[in-house]
């Protein structure tokens, strides 16, 4: 803890983060944002641009100076700067070096003004977003069923980007284009009045009509961002309801679907360019209506001799210095009313009423240690927006250290109910007391912490299953990462970064573990907690197979590895002892492994990286020319004939996609021709004949057999002994850029690319033994229970990855899991609803009675779906249309004519 | 033992020993080796049938159930068939099978065989004569004992 003391780099998130509000409304305009959080920037801005204009008049003047003044003048003219005198080349000089100065600074300026104004707009977006996502965590539940992730993700990745890019030059764009037009125009009404309102004569038509045109292309806009949403939202579905998709043959329909969606934005989106391009071609006609007017005017006034040819050349080369400027403010003009209209239209969709209460969300006010007393509900009614009520007066009290049941049909309010005694939904109506105080009232940092809630459905995330277990511990952070003093720098710049756009400065690589509420004193015991509770919730052997099909880096976990070294050791005296080593065919460096593919005995390891893929060995130049040196690439290509040839005869008469075909043959079904074509091909050719593929593809063919398990007879006691020459050779020479892509066999090493299965077999298990992964599961287990590394094997397996959504999960290990991670945090009130629904009967009865047994003494409120369960339950709450029917003990309420037994003999 | 080999085994076999080499071939190719340790069962009366075995290598008793304790009756040797009832019906094994020596089987699964069956009808037929056959034997034997 010593560092976070010596930066303000362990500040918790909450009041005491300098800048911090809760519940800030949203800026409906775009312009009150800007003022609102970025006044005193938008200042330096405008200072920035006003120091630039007499340096950019500078600029202008000095090259008309050196002209007239110093190029234009007589031989040996001489004259006085700042009192003293100069010669001609001189003056030349130092208002050419000054012309250069005047560029340099002005350049400079614009520099230093870009990148501030760029910085401004990249604060300003990342405080929009944050501001965004935050409001997504305080939108009430039920909304979720109405927005779709499609289309709220892309508001706040791609809609809101230009929105920073326009913030950082809001001010200033106006601002120095203006000021330049001023400057230019400034100019030019120094030369010549007349000509000056000539020049400018166009521009309040401009004025009054582009906006009208530009009109109707920010309504084009508008309804573009629309469509846009509606196409993720399109995508998003198609994405979630693929399998459905194959399944009903509905890809046509709905490939149809987007290419109505498609059209719809192609002809926005080409309407939006037609009338761009005619506000552009009606903006550059009238620019050069003004030249056409200096032409015939200036022209015929020159030509009557009121005007100086000089004089009108001077202003055709101001008047365009000036478009240049007008063009960039009518460009910002149209940005403007795009960006106005951008943000409105995100930001209305984030404007919702009865957001949760962002101060309830912010605050570290944990409430006491333990609730007690009782969990009263008065009148409670809950409708979802215009529907009718799904509660509807529910009046009880119940014990908050009692395991209660809510029973009652479909529809009956159960699933609300439990929701809103989560305080995961608010109710519309009446109140709901814990332990005296009011529910709406309690801060999240109160209910997440002695809340726990299991809902049907749970979500986990696309991590390890160990931080899905452990989930619910990352309240706050409680131990800040130890930086070397060269990455404090950088962690204080991230602070200030993140303040400067009130976003919040928590570290996420602390640790964020409240290892107290789990009740441990710190992280070593946490495995051992998550194995508890994993065996509470039944999964014991599901993480004991995935540990097992895991694998681990021997560098982290030294004693695993040797201790699955030990095992490997006695796995393989235990199979001598009951005489069955013929199981296993170990790894022998100096044997052929007829259970292994030629491909693995070339090998003898297990590929580490990308580098090498022993699908494709064959194809890899250094494996071909340790083949070649070894003399064994003929051989293997005559294997490589004789096993297509086989093929072909063996499988030839069998249809085409024959399941067969998967399940044994080398090739599929549409490759047999192929191989006809290949053999009729070859037959008679010599090696060097062949074509260069078909060497290629009858070796990599003879790569993938398997002596014992095809029993072909094709890998001879030559071929075998020129495997085992090139494993030696490959091994001996192996390139540096190979170097690291296997992990060859080694007895007495922890292969850190293979399994801990296979670490602790290290061989193959053999095709000709009955049974033979059965009687070694068996065996393995034994192994690991005699050296105790059972619970090291399942801590391995914590570290699973669960896929998306837990997607690499069933739907019934999803459920535990979930329960698991309800457990792990201690809840005082744990809340289910139907979590354990997806388990198999007798399942379900197991982990009930396991976790009413580890709630024992705490309370418990659970959705049942299966009424009969209610019996394990101190109270029972019977549910119907919304109300409270009966409640009371299992046993007070089983009797005939009840609403109990009604839904019992129901079931 | 290559595939060559356990073709040979397979047509020694009356079942098969009319189909052509190829389709033996196949059947072979397509079917598993399991090797039995002298004591092991290969399966008990009683289990549910999913496959048969040919015996490569090795000897086995066939043993009943019966109510003085197990009885064997039969003692099987290489290339002989074992269990094929199962595969062509659904009844449990009758006997149980205990391998007396090192026993190395093949075995056909029934889904296996009866795709086999479906692709090629010959089978069917071969196996049909054979069964008739043994119908047969089996009448004869039952003439034998009512005339005795």
């Amino acid at each position: 803890m010593t560092r976070s003391e010596s930066s303000p780099a362990g500040t918790l998130p909450g009041p005491e983060t300098p800048g911090y509000q809760p519940n800030v409304p949203l800026e409906r305009s775009i312009f009150r944002f800007i003022m609102k959080y970025s006044k005193r920037q938008q200042l330096v801005v405008l200072a920035l641009t006003f120091i630039s204009w007499p340096i950019i008049y500078l600029t202008l003047e000095l090259p008309k100076a050196i002209i007239d003044q110093a190029i234009g003048q007589q031989e040996g003219w001489a004259r006085d700067v700042l009192g003293a005198e100069m010669e001609q080349i001189t003056v030349l000089m130092v208002l050419s070096f000054g012309f250069l100065f005047f560029v340099i600074l002005s350049g400079s300026i614009k520099y230093v003004l870009n990148v501030y104004a760029g910085r401004l707009g990249e604060q300003m977006l990342r405080r929009l977003r944050y501001m965004l996502y935050s409001r997504i965590l305080r939108f009430p539940l039920p909304h979720f069923k109405k927005v779709s992730q499609g289309e709220i993700i892309p508001m706040i990745t791609a809609e809101v980007e230009p929105v920073g890019g326009y913030i950082g030059t809001a001010t200033s764009t106006p601002m120095y284009f203006g000021g330049l037009l001023l400057v230019y125009l400034g100019f030019i009404f120094a030369q010549d009045v007349f000509l000056g309102l000539a020049a400018t004569a166009l521009y309040p038509l401009q004025i009054y009509i582009i906006p009208k045109l530009q009109k109707k292309v920010v309504d084009l806009g508008k309804k573009r961002v629309k469509e846009v949403r509606l196409l993720a939202d399109n995508i998003g579905e198609s994405i979630g309801g693929v399998a459905d998709i194959h399944a009903n043959d509905t890809s046509i329909y709905e490939k149809a679907s987007i290419a109505r969606r498609l059209d719809r934005i192609y002809n926005i989106r080409y309407e939006i360019f037609r009338r761009k391009f005619a506000i552009k071609f009606l903006n550059s006609f009238m620019a050069q209506l003004t030249p056409f007017f200096f032409y015939a005017i200036g022209g015929y006034l020159v030509i009557t001799g009121d005007m100086t040819i000089g004089a009108l050349t001077a202003v055709l080369a101001a008047y365009k210095d000036l478009s240049s400027p007008w063009k960039e403010l009518l460009n910002y003009y149209q940005l403007q009313a795009d960006i106005k209209v951008k943000y409105e239209q995100v930001i209305e969709q984030f404007d919702l009423p009865n957001l949760f209460d962002e101060s309830l969300q912010m605050t570290d006010d944990t409430g006491p240690a333990s609730l007690g007393g009782t969990l009263d509900v008065a009148n409670l009614a809950y409708a979802e927006d215009g529907q009718s009520k799904t509660i509807d007066g529910a009046t009880f009290s119940i014990g908050l250290a009692k395991h209660t049941a809510v029973v009652g049909a479909s529809g009956s309010g159960r699933d609300e109910l439990a929701l809103l005694l989560a305080r995961l939904v608010k109710g519309t109506g009446g109140r709901i007391d814990i332990a005296g105080k009011p529910i709406n009232g309690l801060p999240e940092s109160f209910t997440g912490r002695h809340f726990s809630f299991a809902g049907s459905a749970p979500y986990l995330f696309s991590t390890s299953l160990r931080e899905n277990l452990v989930y619910g511990l990352r309240h706050r952070p409680v131990q800040m990462p130890e930086y070397a003093d060269s990455e404090k720098s950088e962690r204080d710049r991230y602070i200030s970064d993140a303040r400067a756009s009130a976003n919040i400065d928590a570290d996420p690589d602390a640790d964020w573990l409240d290892y107290e509420a789990a009740g441990i004193g710190d992280r070593s015991a946490l495995d051992q907690k998550c194995l508890d509770y994993i065996r509470l919730v039944d999964l014991g052997d599901d993480l004991y197979q995935f540990g097992l099909r895991g694998t681990i880096d021997p560098e982290d976990r030294p004693d695993l590895a040797e201790a699955v070294l030990k095992a490997r050791v006695a796995l393989h005296q235990r199979l001598a002892e009951a005489n069955q080593s013929a199981l296993v065919e170990p790894f022998d460096q100096a044997k052929y492994n007829s259970n292994a593919t030629v491909a693995e005995n070339l090998l003898f390891g297990t590929p580490a990286s990308d580098a090498l893929d022993i699908e494709r060995l064959a194809e890899h130049p250094y494996v071909r020319e340790v083949i070649r040196r070894a003399g064994l690439s003929d051989p293997l290509l005559k294997t490589g004939i004789k096993l297509a040839e086989t093929m072909v005869e063996i499988f030839a008469d069998l249809p085409p996609g024959h399941a067969f075909f998967d399940q044994f043959s080398f090739f599929g079904s549409d490759e047999m021709p192929d191989y006809q074509q290949l053999l009729a091909r070859t037959s008679g050719q010599s090696p060097t004949e062949m074509r260069v593929d078909d060497r290629l593809r009858l070796r990599s063919l003879s790569l993938k057999l398997i002596p014992s398990r095809h029993r072909l007879g094709l890998i001879t006691e030559d071929i075998q002994e020129k495997v085992l020459r090139v494993r030696e050779m490959f091994a001996e020479g192996l390139p540096k850029d190979l170097q690291g892509a296997v992990e060859f066999f080694d007895p007495n090493r922890y292969n850190r690319a293979a399994t801990l299965q296979d670490n602790i077999l290290f061989g193959k298990v053999s095709y000709g033994e009955a049974n033979a992964a059965t009687k070694l599961a068996l065996m393995i287990g034994d192994v690991l229970d005699s050296l105790s590394l059972r619970d090291a094997v399942m801590i391995a397996g914590l570290e699973y990855s669960v896929g998306v959504a837990g997607a690499r999960l069933s739907a019934a290990q999803r459920q535990k899991v979930n329960i698991a991670r309800c457990l792990i945090k201690r809840p005082e009130l744990l809340v289910v609803n139907e979590g354990i629904s997806n388990l198999d009967g007798a399942a379900q009865r197991r982990v009930l009675d396991a976790v009413l047994k580890e709630m024992r003494g705490r309370g418990v409120i659970w959705s049942l779906h299966r009424p009969g369960f209610a019996r394990n339950f101190d109270h029972v709450l019977v549910l119907k249309a919304g109300k409270v029917a009966e409640q009371g003990a299992f046993s007070e309420l089983d009797k005939s004519g009840s609403a109990l037994q009604e839904l019992l003999k129901s079931e | 033992m290559s595939l060559n080999e356990e073709v040979e085994c397979l047509r020694n076999i009356p079942m098969f020993a009319n189909i052509e080499p190829s389709k033996l071939k196949l059947l072979a190719f397509t079917s598993e080796r399991h090797a039995y340790n002298e004591g092991e069962f290969l399966f008990h009366q009683g289990d549910e049938g999913d496959s048969a075995y040919i015996i490569v290598d090795g000897e086995a008793d066939v043993i009943i159930n019966t109510d003085d304790g197990p009885l064997t009756i039969a003692h099987f040797k290489k290339n002989t068939i074992i269990g094929e009832i199962a595969i062509l019906t659904d009844v449990p094994r009758t006997a149980t099978v205990k391998a007396t020596t090192r026993v190395d089987t093949m075995v056909i699964s029934k889904e296996l065989f009866f795709r086999l069956v479906m692709e090629f009808p010959q089978i069917a037929i071969e196996i049909m004569r054979e069964l008739a056959k043994r119908l047969e034997a089996t009448n004869a034997r039952v003439r034998e004992l009512s005339a005795a």
